[in-house]
């Protein structure tokens, strides 16, 4: 078996996404490539080399990879698929992007979000925001794949020494055009590979309400998130939305203030390894899943949690 | 031009999947069905650009049972002009979707075909970006505003860290993320008008389009479970626990 992955970078460094998906290559077993394209991002390849279990960097450089276009990058895929029996993407809103059109391209179908590998061609998917687990089996001639990346603890960075090849770009389509990007400035870590999570729901009442949440996460090194009811309330923006229609994660701890515990909010968290939950209702549905429950008025207990961690 | 939108009927946002005994899946009868919240979306931006005069007619699709004509019902009710249902009793992968979405397309010539950019049942988050590679028609997907520009559209999305802009030449395919908009409810009046708008019934034979899928489901199981854990007294003893027992931070 031979494994194509599309590694995912920005400003010249590789996301940590991809580093559980070269894991994930490694769960199904055969030899790992990466495919690294972009524009002057050979210091990208020169890292995607060393990861572990890698054993072939396909590098491609060109002015077309250079903002991510899912037309751009699909055509690039495609003519790369004939070697590979599978070809894997993070489940990212970069590779959400992308994966379902190299599989249309190819006519196979797309396997989304994959937790679990079962064998080289059945896995396990999330289905119902969590509330059921698929087990799917494919019987088309190459595998695509996208890749729950909290499903699958990250390839060591370092270990590998894999050859990096110079692969040809294919020509750029002209439908599409990248004009800008507005990304939320936050000296927290990234919400998706933070160890610690804080998130705020309904609860916090405004957005302003949020710098709560913003102190104890900066005492905690933590990232920052929020329920769907907070970014439909306008308290915080889209990105921070934990959840079946937001972003995955699982972190060492995951703690959910003033969130009820919607089945869509669960479906973003339930694999922390450690749930806090602090909610003045005590029936709210959070409790069942929490490791830790604080029965409070969030207004008291944040001040009082952030004098605390001083301690 | 016209505008075709997807709505897809899907278990209600409010009701708890429950798998069922024989694991084939998740028990869907006696149950509430709702349109699919992202294709509602979809729905009301197709309307809204109707409204600034860019459309002058907005077809809403739906694949699936007969009941599914409900669901394009309601899409009638909150303003599109007419429906057009492929019939099928089977499950279709999004690809086999993908491929009936592309047949209408050809027969349609639709300048934008507006989809949710996933169902909450089977959450695939595929068809979109399929119908953009099986047409040749632009892709802009997870989008929270749409901007008409002569025969290109600005179209901002929702990115991992934030924000991001791209221009795409008409036609395109969008898929709609959360704050596109707010989808209207239909008004009474409305929903009497509906039931005489036109909606047209293909069984899905008859569009000789191949829906067979090299993917298949095994099985269905339960997630594992979380155990419950403790209810703590105060802050202190939370900090201590996650301090001495748990030892996260």
């Amino acid at each position: 078996m031979s494994i194509l992955i599309l590694a995912e970078h920005e400003a010249g460094a590789l996301r940590p996404a991809t580093m559980n998906v070269v894991a994930a290559a490694k769960t199904i077993g055969g030899d790992i490539s990466l495919l690294v394209a972009g524009h002057n991002a050979s210091a990208v390849a020169e890292a995607a080399a060393k990861i572990d279990g890698v054993v072939k960097v396909l590098h491609c450089d060109d002015a077309a990879y250079e903002h991510e276009l899912a037309e751009n990058l699909s055509a690039l895929v495609v003519s790369l698929a004939d070697s590979y029996s599978h070809i894997l993407f993070a489940a990212t809103a970069a590779g959400k992007n992308v994966m379902p059109r190299v599989a249309a391209l190819l006519d196979v179908s797309g396997i989304s979000d994959i937790t679990d590998v079962v064998s080289e061609d059945t896995f396990i998917r999330p289905i119902y925001a969590g509330n059921a687990m698929a087990t799917v089996k494919s019987t088309d001639k190459v595998k695509v794949i996208g890749v729950r990346t909290t499903a699958f603890d990250p390839a060591a960075e370092e270990g590998g020494n894999a050859a990096v090849e110079s692969v040809a770009a294919v020509a750029a389509s002209d439908l599409v055009s990248f004009v800008g990007q507005e990304l939320s400035k936050s000296d927290r870590p990234e919400l998706t590979s933070a160890d610690i999570v804080v998130s705020g729901g309904r609860g916090m009442q405004s957005g302003e309400n949020f710098v709560m949440i913003d102190e104890i996460a900066a005492k905690l090194n933590a990232a920052v998130g929020a329920s769907r009811a907070a970014v439909d309330a306008g308290f915080v923006p889209n990105e921070y939305q934990v959840g079946q229609t937001g972003k995955v994660v699982a972190p060492n701890l995951y703690i959910a203030v003033g969130i009820s515990g919607a089945i869509q909010h669960l479906a973003g968290m339930k694999d922390s390894k450690v749930i806090v939950a602090i909610n003045k209702d005590e029936e709210a549905p959070i409790f069942q899943v929490a490791d830790y429950g604080l029965v409070a008025d969030l207004f008291d207990a944040l001040p009082e949690l952030s004098k605390a961690l001083d301690s | 031009m016209k505008i075709l939108v997807g709505v897809k009927r899907v278990l209600d946002y409010n009701v708890k999947a429950r798998v069922k005994a024989d694991k084939s899946g998740i028990e869907l009868a006696n149950v509430k069905m709702s349109m699919n919240p992202f294709d509602e979306i979809a729905v009301e931006e197709a309307l809204r650009l109707k409204e600034a005069g860019h459309a002058e007619e907005v077809i809403v699709l739906s694949i699936g049972g007969t009941q599914s004509q409900e669901t394009i019902r309601t899409g009638l009710a909150m303003g599109a002009d007419r429906g057009i249902l492929i019939e099928t009793d089977e499950l279709l992968e999004p690809l086999a979707i993908a491929k009936l979405f592309k047949h209408v397309v050809e027969k349609e010539s639709p300048g934008m075909v507006l989809l949710g950019k996933q169902a909450i049942d089977d959450d695939s988050n595929q068809t979109a970006q399929m119908l953009s590679a099986l047409t040749g028609m632009s892709q802009a997907t997870f989008a929270s505003k749409v901007e008409v520009d002569g025969d290109h559209l600005n179209v901002t999305r929702e990115v991992d860290a934030g924000l991001e802009t791209i221009r795409v030449k008409s036609p395109a395919v969008i898929s709609t993320d959360l704050r596109l908009n707010e989808p209207r409810y239909a008004k009474l009046p409305n929903i009497m008008k509906a039931k005489k708008k036109p909606l047209e019934i293909i069984p899905v034979a008859d569009t000789g389009v191949d829906v067979s899928s090299g993917l298949s489901v095994v099985e269905v199981n339960e997630p594992p479970q979380r155990e419950a854990g403790v209810i703590v007294g105060s802050v202190a003893e939370l900090v201590d626990k996650l301090r001495n027992e748990a030892k996260v931070i």
